[in-house]
């Protein structure tokens, strides 16, 4: 047998292979470019267009947006009924992404842990599926799950309860006529939709936790209850933190939640919704936009100087 | 707050001579239908070096688990210093533990991991601080106290994972083949090092590997496991020279096994018998067998250079195939496919148990 080795062919596409392979920097550039400039310029560029907005102001008079840099937006942000609606959209964001962790945290604890096989593949299942489903569709289930004649009370009257959630119910801020026009129906309900937001990022950190640093810590002389201060919990907190930004930040954002299940006064996404929408009122909406920017900028901050970040 | 017992430094602990450091009865542990330990019986004394050699799944690495506390006995008793364990988690046992992958906590610095134990003990930050300065001191990591484990070589982190167990004054130290991930020079001097350590400690030692080398230059007794039992017990000159199974006679050096048949031929004895690669020597051309001797003759199937000798495969007519190591220094590579006669004394051949 007779092997023919044929000469490398100088075509155009071989050299600039040739100059490519010899200067891995130009590849890399060539191939980071386009979507750099989709987020640089289409995602960061449109934000920051969204956000330069919020120093023009608007004319009382003519409705007409007047193109002069001022800070009389963000004064009119910090008027008491708007600043009562960002610390308002703060605390349900704030208390939605605890019980988010509580819920999320065994569950994400057992997946990385100890399920294997057929049981992994159903917890994803499990997980993602009710993100499949209809977001409205989910929302207004839980609107009449939550309804006075719903299945919550029904359950509630089997269970012989009914007293303990009619004072719930009377209890200042969490209760309301019926649950689902209370504070606390609408947590439930983006609890219902945000917490496999907090379990895959949660899941994913512990995954990577080797096991044999609970032994190690366990070998030490850590009871559980140490080693999951001192060990697992350090190193799943940039999961945690993941999971937080996620639950946190789609809690500030949302609109729709508020507007059927809960009392009537706004959150912040509704308020955007309302000053962008009927007001016409683009740059108080954009000043609006900023205080959840700001918001998660100082939870970041936060965050970092617990050392929460330092496992990444 | 926690309250010990025990004042931990790095000093002798004064444990009475002889006595037993861990105790199997009859222990067992199955994962379902599988026996990875079979019915153990052990005894390290106190102040030794134990190894637990045999190849990966014999069980040495799960009867490692059953002392630490990671894992229960389905069946036996398991003492620690004369302390009933079996049930008891791992973190309510006088042992520690060095990692195979050392388990170094990544988000700690070098110091943080070996004052954890002590922290947790509840001990002032001033006092472990200088504990765990002394205890780095004795592995020789002077200096490193403020880097991450990232930050370090494999053989730095097994130092650390070494000053973190010990900064404990654990009754026994378990190593679970700590020297398994370090290159070939670095495992030398580390096992000297251990080796001293041990020495000057006194602590018990109680350490798995798969490398007969490593267990024959460190323990002063080995186990010997195979699938789940304990073939042989010994020191390592014993377990070398009279290997009691025919396990133990390959896995260890890897003896050449007579058969039966041949023994009776050979020397009138029943049973198996091992024969040192080493104990067989090459006559030279129309050179007499010393007297006594017994001479083989075959042909060379394989030849390997192993630097100080060569290891020389026969195949020997109805002895089968014998291994010979051939002192290298100043011999010529004997040829493959060439003739080959040999002998070895009579009183090489020891007799094994029948299986």
């Amino acid at each position: 047998m007779t092997v023919v080795v044929t000469p490398p062919q100088d075509g155009a596409l071989r050299r600039v292979s040739d100059v490519l392979i010899a200067r891995p920097g130009l590849l890399l550039m060539l191939l980071l470019t386009p979507p750099l400039l989709w987020l640089g310029v289409v995602y960061l560029g449109a934000l920051f267009a969204l956000l330069a907005q919020s120093f023009f102001s608007i004319d009382e008079f003519s409705g007409t947006i007047v193109y002069q840099p001022t800070l009389a937006t963000y004064a009119e942000l910090l008027a008491p009924a708007n600043l009562d609606i960002i610390v308002r959209t703060l605390v349900v964001a704030a208390v939605v992404t605890v019980l988010a962790a509580l819920v999320a945290f065994p569950i994400a604890y057992y997946a990385a842990r100890y399920a294997r096989g057929k049981v992994k593949a159903l917890f994803y299942l499990a997980v993602m599926m009710p993100l499949w489903s209809s977001y409205l569709v989910k929302v207004y289930a839980w609107k009449l799950l939550l309804a006075k004649e719903g299945a919550v009370t029904w359950l509630v009257q089997a269970a012989g309860l009914t007293k303990i959630l009619d004072l719930w119910l009377a209890a200042p801020l969490v209760g309301g006529p019926s649950l689902s026009v209370s504070y606390t129906g609408m947590v439930l309900t983006f609890l219902y939709l945000w917490t496999p937001f907090m379990i895959l990022p949660l899941q994913a950190s512990l995954e990577r936790v080797p096991a044999t640093l609970i032994e190690a810590s366990d070998d030490l002389g850590a009871a559980p209850r140490q080693t999951f201060r001192h060990v697992i919990l350090p190193l799943a907190a940039p999961g945690l933190i993941a999971g937080a930004i996620f639950t946190f930040s789609l809690t500030l954002g949302d609109y729709i939640v508020p507007q059927i299940v809960g009392p009537s006064s706004l959150i912040l996404g509704q308020a955007v919704y309302a000053e962008q929408g009927n007001a016409g009122n683009v740059p108080l909406a954009a000043a609006f936009c900023v205080a959840p920017i700001a918001i998660m900028f100082v939870f970041l901050a936060l965050a970092r100087r617990t050392g929460a970040l330092d496992a990444l | 707050m926690i309250v010990t017992e025990r004042e931990p430094t790095m000093a002798l602990d004064p444990s009475p001579a002889a006595a037993t450091a861990v105790r199997f009865r009859g222990v067992s542990r199955a994962f379902g239908a599988v026996k990875a330990v079979d019915g153990v019986d052990l005894d390290v004394a106190a102040g030794e070096f134990f190894a637990m050699l045999g190849p990966s799944g014999s069980g040495k690495t799960t009867c490692l688990r059953l002392i630490a506390g990671f894992d229960q006995p389905t069946a036996g008793h398991i003492e620690i210093f004369g302390e009933t364990v079996e049930g008891a988690p791992a973190y309510r046992r006088p042992v520690n533990t060095v990692f195979q992958d050392y388990a170094l906590f990544p988000h700690m610095t070098v110091l943080d991991n070996v004052c954890y134990g002590l922290m947790i003990r509840g001990m002032g930050k001033a006092e472990r601080r200088k504990l765990g300065l002394d205890a780095l001191a004795l592995v020789k990591l002077v200096g490193m106290e403020g880097r991450r484990p990232g930050e370090l070589s494999g053989g730095q982190r097994q130092r650390v994972a070494l000053a973190r167990a010990l900064v404990m004054r654990p009754k026994v130290l378990l190593l679970d083949e700590p020297l398994g991930a370090l290159d070939l020079k670095l495992r030398e001097a580390m096992q000297g090092e251990l080796k001293s350590l041990q020495h000057a400690l006194g602590v018990t030692f109680v350490f798995v590997t798969h490398d007969q080398g490593e267990a024959l230059s460190m323990a002063d007794r080995i186990a010997v496991f195979n699938h789940g039992r304990i073939e042989q017990v010994g020191a390592p000159k014993e377990i070398y020279e009279r290997p009691r199974t025919r396990f133990v006679a390959d896995f260890v050096g890897g003896s050449n096994v007579v058969e039966p048949l041949l023994v009776r031929r050979w020397t009138g004895l029943e049973g198996a018998a091992s024969l040192r690669p080493e104990k067989i020597f090459v006559l030279a051309d129309g050179a007499k067998a010393p007297d006594g001797a017994l001479v083989i003759e075959g042909r060379v199937e394989e030849v390997l250079f192993h630097g100080a000798v060569y290891r020389v495969e026969v195949a020997a007519g109805d002895a089968g195939r014998l291994v010979l190591s051939v002192p290298a220094v100043g011999a010529e590579s004997p040829a493959v496919g060439a003739p080959i006669r040999a002998a070895f004394a009579r009183d090489s051949l020891h007799l094994m148990e029948a299986e």
